[in-house]
């Protein structure tokens, strides 16, 4: 079998819903609430894959303060630049972590920053760019009870 | 203890069984009725650079008995792939007859009477040895790297905060190490013995958490038998999760593969014609990172503790694992030549303490480093009737002791312990010795608990464990074994998706289904928690078995493998 990154993450998404219900967790964002903010944040357009690359861990090593990185390929000028970025996570009480503006006296398109992550769940990162194009990444981050290792 | 000559005999009572060798003459020397150090250690010398990999050594001086999983599953596509394989699809898939010397010291079939046959294996003598023979054969093309895993798991190394095996592996003659529980003995300590040693502490994927700056030397470069060769340490990615984190709060890991990826091409550039990873990732990590990055030619593989009789080769990449405790040493031979290999030649050294002969320099250093704690090492606590043993994916009977201490010595419904994969066995017969318990627990947050915990809370434990061993990405396993427990009965479907792994909890004093939201006192230890108060969990053993010093634990079938 091969499982590509993107596989898993569906998959994982799909078991963290389905194990939140029974065990009456407090309202937690769905997937769909983070499907409605992207879909708000690009006017409706579903984003391609590319030009944005989300760096993150696997495992978050503190869910209170996880780094996260964003990059977009992008020249910055002009003619071609990254309006801004929105970082999303599916698992939080509401998805909505940061959005970053850009301009091209940026330089770059790249920002890091600190997130608390409720539990395992995915973060999404979408950029938009000035020709209106859409682009996505996003990354599974597991929070564990930790300790049992080696 | 067995003699050199009883070997012999035993191997000559295989013989009829012997087949063919995999990658070494051991085998066939076995089959013609005497093993010597010769078979083991007279490799014809192959290409111009040998690589010598010790790793998991576990703080194990002194030759041990150490039995490999029965149950060691792999899930998603390295499902039935080595080192996912035990007993006898171990034997058949390198080809190896049953009862030889290499199927005692690579599975665990037939353990008990083959251990009787074969004698310990390991220890550092010994090793010395091994590394002294092929250095005088190869003065100038070893390299002898130390996977980590090597300052923890032994009393003495406790009580020495890892500095006997300092000086032991300085003795070695170590060129290059990696680390993960060296880590558990804090930020000042590591930083007090890295400091000290006289060969590079390699870690490429150790950031200082404020600063995102290497905390660590990524690689070094060496020159061997003419070429360059790059060794690339890659520290236990989890160390801050597995292990606690607020021992070394300013350390931030991560399996961080673009480095990885930098790193190599920063050594090629600078003219590294062999790149090495020396790594603590675990196999199933190591196997999927080969895959993704390029111009990296060797991975010596360390962490999960697994042997492998064969290099496996993944597009370019050829992977080495070489075992835990001083059971083996590996070799690779490779022939290096305008900055390509061109060819290896690889042997999984088993190192049979009544094969090969010890290093009296070596002796007489662990003589000395043991002589001050050697009343209490050999203190006998009790006597087991039945093999007690750890690694293995559900339970291990020694394990099952532990539990067992801990529901009576604190009074407990429910006894956790954690699925490490050190800790040596101990054979039907023998006296348990004080030295023997600490192999099975020597740590830094040794802290033996006694807390109330909600149903549901024990489901999120195992549940996050078994995600944790089970995960069908690699990148999200963090390679221990599942949690032991004692008390409590589960069923277990490792292909399950993450949170649904785990049914049929059950109190097994009442035989009633474990309840969500009913609380149950349990005790366990090694919380990475800070703060967490009990008496040391050795003490917890040492009492129980005072008590009932005749053990006897039979396998247990409380934990059922749904597939």
């Amino acid at each position: 079998m091969t499982l590509t990154r993107r596989q898993a993450l569906v998959a994982g998404a799909g078991a963290v819903v389905a194990t939140a219900l029974p065990f009456g967790m407090p309202a937690f964002a769905s997937e769909e609430d983070t499907q409605k903010h992207i879909m708000e944040f690009t006017g409706g357009k579903t984003p391609e894959a590319g030009k944005i690359t989300l760096d993150a861990p696997e495992i978050a090593e503190n869910g209170n303060t996880v780094p996260i990185g964003v990059t977009v390929d992008s020249p910055m000028t002009a003619d071609s630049y990254v309006e801004s970025v929105i970082l999303l996570a599916d698992g939080n009480p509401s998805p909505g972590v940061a959005t970053f503006n850009f301009t091209p006296m940026s330089g770059t398109a790249a920002a890091t920053t600190r997130m608390r992550l409720a539990k395992t769940q995915n973060v999404v990162a979408v950029a938009k760019m000035n020709d209106g194009s859409v682009f996505m990444d996003q990354k599974q981050i597991k929070v564990t009870i930790g300790g049992c290792g080696g | 203890m067995i003699s050199r000559r009883d070997f012999l005999v035993a191997s000559a009572a295989v013989a009829g069984l012997a087949g063919p060798g995999l990658t070494g003459s051991w085998s066939r020397a076995a089959a013609q009725q005497a093993l010597t150090e010769d078979d083991l250690l007279g490799m014809q010398g192959y290409g111009n650079v040998t690589l010598l990999h010790l790793t998991d050594l576990h703080a194990q001086l002194m030759p041990l008995y150490f039995r490999e999983p029965s149950i060691n599953l792999g899930v998603g596509e390295v499902a039935g792939l080595p080192p996912h394989l035990t007993g006898k699809d171990f034997l058949q898939r390198f080809g190896i007859e049953a009862g030889t010397p290499e199927a005692y010291a690579l599975t665990s079939e037939d353990f008990v009477s083959l251990a009787k046959t074969y004698g310990r294996m390991g220890g550092v003598d010994r090793i010395a040895r091994i590394v002294k023979r092929i250095r005088a054969d190869r003065p100038d093309n070893t390299l002898f790297l130390d996977g980590g895993d090597t300052w923890q798991g032994s009393y003495t190394a406790q009580q020495t905060q890892g500095q006997d095996m300092v000086e032991v592996m300085n003795a070695l003659g170590v060129d290059a190490m990696t680390a993960h529980w060296e880590f558990t003995y804090g930020t000042d300590r590591v930083t007090e013995l890295v400091d000290s040693l006289p060969f590079p502490f390699l870690c490429g994927n150790v950031y200082d958490a404020e600063w995102d700056e290497p905390a660590f030397k990524a690689y070094e470069m060496f020159e061997r038998g003419g070429a360059q060769v790059a060794v690339i340490g890659q520290a236990f990615p989890y160390t801050p999760i597995a292990n606690p984190r607020y021992m070394i709060p300013n350390w931030s890991f991560g399996i961080r593969e673009e480095d990885v990826q930098a790193n190599i091409d920063k050594a090629r550039a600078e003219g590294a014609e062999l790149v090495v990873l020396l790594s603590h990732n675990g196999f199933d990590v190591d196997r999927k990172l080969a895959s993704r990055v390029t111009g990296l030619d060797v991975i010596l593989s360390g962490h999960t503790h697994d042997a492998l009789p064969d290099v496996i080769q993944v597009g370019q990449t050829l992977i080495v694992a070489s075992g835990s405790n001083g059971k083996f040493v590996s070799r690779l031979d490779l022939d290096v030549r305008d900055g390509a290999v061109h060819g290896y030649s690889y042997n999984l050294i088993p190192v049979f303490s009544d094969v090969i002969e010890p290093d009296a320099d070596m002796t007489a250093l662990v003589t000395q480093l043991r002589e001050p704690f050697a009343a209490d090492l050999a203190r006998e606590l009790g006597r087991t009737e039945t093999l007690l043993y750890r690694r293995g994916n559900f339970n291990g009977t020694f394990d099952d002791l532990i539990c067992q201490a801990l529901l009576s010595q604190r009074d407990a419904e429910i006894a956790l312990s954690p699925g490490f994969r050190w800790g040596t066995s101990v054979l039907p017969g023998q006296a348990i010795t004080f030295e023997d318990v600490h192999n099975a627990t020597a740590m830094t947050y040794p802290a033996a608990y006694r807390s109330s915990m909600s149903g549901q809370m024990l489901k999120d434990i195992l549940e996050d464990v078994g995600d944790n061993l089970f995960n069908p990405d690699p990148y999200y396993q963090q390679g221990g074994d599942m949690v032991r427990v004692g008390g409590m009965g589960y069923s277990i479907d490792p292909t399950a998706a993450m949170g649904s792994r785990i049914s049929d909890m059950t109190l097994l004093s009442t035989g009633e289904p474990i309840q969500a939201d009913r609380d149950y006192i349990v005790s366990g230890w090694a919380s990475v928690n800070e703060g967490t108060e009990g008496p040391p969990v050795w003490d917890v053993v040492e009492n129980h078995l005072k008590e009932n010093p005749v053990v006897s634990v039979e396998d247990t079938s409380s934990v059922k493998v749904k597939m």
